[in-house]
């Protein structure tokens, strides 16, 4: 275990690096920016001397290392400033607008875990097959599609064609705000209610969205599996436990596959961390009320606060996800330690 | 010299200078390269759509920017091959249009990205010591933000439109070259040949940019094709969102987010350009996978 132990010393000395970077690429980014943020709060109407006062107030007469400083220590207790577009603080917008994002990031990976793996597994046993070109050429066109477009075909297809899905949103007008907020994820929040017709409908406007986003990680995640599937079957383990006499499916699951698994939570956890991402653009798709709809109406209203706010936080969850997977690959594969 | 070049003279097992080695060389990797069916497809895609930008006023029916309201929202025809938008507009002609900006915004953040991710790479990884640790941090912070958040953070804080687009792709796209350079490098850099290179009293920078930047190259094209795809998307999703390139340009993305509206009802208006992105898309997806076997075999 020393070895993890030193490793988690090594992430506690470069991650606030980052994180500190990534603080400053956001500062940057909003001192960069044409418009002033000074007229954007009061608007080109007002006296000279409140601007100067407004700005000095602001402290954006200060030179820029200082002005750094105060932005980390706002950042430090957890103040990003406030929405200009809302009117309420970032960090309290974010709050509320995360959890609909981490519940349709969350089942976008279920469902890309549990087509995904599968089908790298079988296309890995069978290489070559006509399955396996199968997976391959999905994989390669799961990687081609623009977001936006599959989203939207799956809207005419599925919602207007066909009639089997709910529209956008995250809930018919019926069932809007009915049920009480405890963890901000519609669908844990009707069940803990109790109220299945809410579930249901919550159920129902999540499927679509999450299959699309899951789409892409379907793609990444199989080509994965299969690649490290091919690495595995080719050991001479596998080779020992066939003399043996095992059965096919013990040694393609307990063998090839549990020597792969630790490799998988790494490009699981990536994937999370890209679906996120994802989430920007179907979440405008879908009118789905997350922190990619929020991140992207704060950018045609150029409320910068919020866009940085959002890309913040976003950056952050990344890093976490990259040190969690890192952690649990030292943690679990002994060749590392 | 030219009636020199043929079959026999390329694939010689005795090459007589250095140019004919080298030929002979990139004609091996064409022979192979030639057997992915394919990444030859994906060719022949990209060279399609190469050959119509640049011949987008020859090909075009139309202005595609004139305006004909009573032929709006208009199913394909003769007239308008693949329709019309909804302000009239020549689908079609848009469309090949479109493929200048989408193929000129690869372009220019490849020739953005690829030296500087290059050059990065090769600096760090020669150099070691400080100058690698500093370089390789903010390469780490650099690739901490996910890509399209950060060009969209980016494009913002500038003014929406191609140009900061480009910038914004550029500088979320060249941290992975910088990986790739360095790895590259950190191979190279205690090799015999490298060695003897100094010992003939070659400068840093020349083994650097004479010795070890052209060995780097081959994985770096991979890698290059591989991201030209996710280059277009990129630069169609700031599009769509508004942050690319703005209305009346022909862009894909923007084509899209106007016409998405529609969807409904006339449904071929948005889908043909995102048709449209999701060939040229794939066709570098299909480039690059062949040319990561032929170039870069230990990787596949």
């Amino acid at each position: 275990m020393r070895a993890s132990v030193r490793a988690l010393a090594g992430a506690v000395v470069t991650v606030p690096i980052t994180l500190l970077g990534l603080a400053l690429v956001t500062f940057l980014i909003g001192r960069v920016m044409p418009i002033d943020p000074v007229l954007a709060i009061l608007g080109d109407r007002a006296p000279e001397e409140v601007i100067a006062r407004t700005r000095i107030e602001m402290g954006l007469d200060r030179p820029l290392p200082i002005q750094f400083f105060r932005y980390i220590t706002q950042l430090m207790h957890g103040d990003l400033g406030n929405s200009v577009m809302t009117s309420h603080p970032v960090t309290e917008d974010i709050a509320h607008f995360f959890p609909a994002t981490i519940e349709l990031a969350t089942t976008a990976m279920l469902i890309a875990m549990l087509i995904g793996i599968p089908l790298g597994v079988f296309a890995a046993v069978r290489q070559g097959s006509r399955l396996d070109n199968v997976v391959r050429v999905f994989c390669l066109t799961g990687q081609s599609v623009p977001v936006f477009v599959l989203a939207m075909l799956s809207l005419l297809v599925f919602y207007a064609r066909l009639g089997w899905a709910p529209g956008t949103g995250r809930a018919d007008v019926v069932f809007q705000d009915m049920v009480p907020e405890n963890t901000g994820l519609l669908t844990v929040d009707s069940m803990i209610a109790g109220d299945w017709d809410s579930f249901r409908d919550a159920l129902a406007h999540l499927a679509q969205p999450a299959g699309v986003l899951a789409w892409f990680s379907i793609a990444y995640i199989a080509r994965m599996t299969r690649a490290f599937m091919l690495d595995a079957l080719s050991g001479e383990y596998i080779i020992t436990a066939r003399a043996k006499g095992l059965s096919a499916a013990r040694i393609i699951w307990r063998h090839a596959f549990g020597n792969i698994a630790v490799r998988l939570v790494t490009v699981l956890a990536l994937t999370y961390a890209g679906l996120l991402e994802g989430a920007v653009i179907t979440e405008t798709v879908f009118s789905w009320p997350g922190l990619g709809q929020y991140l992207t109406v704060s950018l045609l209203n150029a409320d910068m606060n919020a866009v940085l706010g959002a890309t913040l936080v976003v950056g952050l969850v990344y890093v976490v996800l990259n040190l969690l997977a890192d952690m649990i690959y030292r943690m679990l594969d002994p060749r590392v330690r | 010299m030219v009636s020199g070049i043929t079959r026999d003279w390329l694939l010689s097992d005795s090459p007589a200078s250095r140019s004919q080695a080298a030929w002979g060389r990139r004609y091996r990797l064409w022979l192979q390269f030639r057997r992915h069916g394919l990444a030859m497809a994906g060719l022949c895609v990209i060279v399609f759509v190469v050959v119509v930008s640049a011949l987008a006023p020859v090909l075009a029916t139309q202005n595609p920017g004139a305006q004909d309201l009573a032929a709006r929202l208009a199913p394909p025809s003769a007239a308008h091959w693949l329709g019309t938008d909804e302000l009239g507009r020549d689908l079609f002609s848009r469309l090949v249009y479109g493929g200048r900006i989408t193929l000129g915004m690869v372009l220019a953040v490849v020739v953005l990205v690829a030296p500087f991710g290059l050059a990065v790479g090769c600096v760090a990884g020669y150099a070691g010591g400080i100058a690698d640790k500093v370089l390789m941090r903010v390469t780490d912070i650099f690739l901490a933000f996910p890509r399209l958040v950060l060009a969209l953070a980016f494009v913002a804080a500038m003014k929406p439109g191609v140009e900061s687009a480009v910038f914004a792709i550029a500088l979320t796209a060249w941290p992975p070259y910088a990986r790739l350079a360095r790895a590259e490098t950190l191979t190279f850099r205690n090799t015999d040949f490298v060695a003897a290179v100094r010992l003939t009293g070659a400068s840093a920078s020349r083994i650097v940019l004479r010795h070890i930047a052209p060995l780097c190259l081959s994985s770096l094209i991979v890698r290059v094709t591989l991201d030209m795809s996710s280059i277009v998307l990129t630069a169609a999703g700031l599009g769509f969102l508004g942050m690319g390139a703005q209305p009346p340009s022909p862009e894909w993305g923007a084509m899209i987010a106007s016409a998405r509206r529609f969807l409904l009802d006339e449904w071929w208006v948005p889908t043909i350009p995102g048709l449209a992105i999701f060939v040229v898309s794939l066709a570098f997806n299909l480039l690059g996978d062949g040319l990561r076997d032929v170039l870069d075999p230990k990787q596949s």
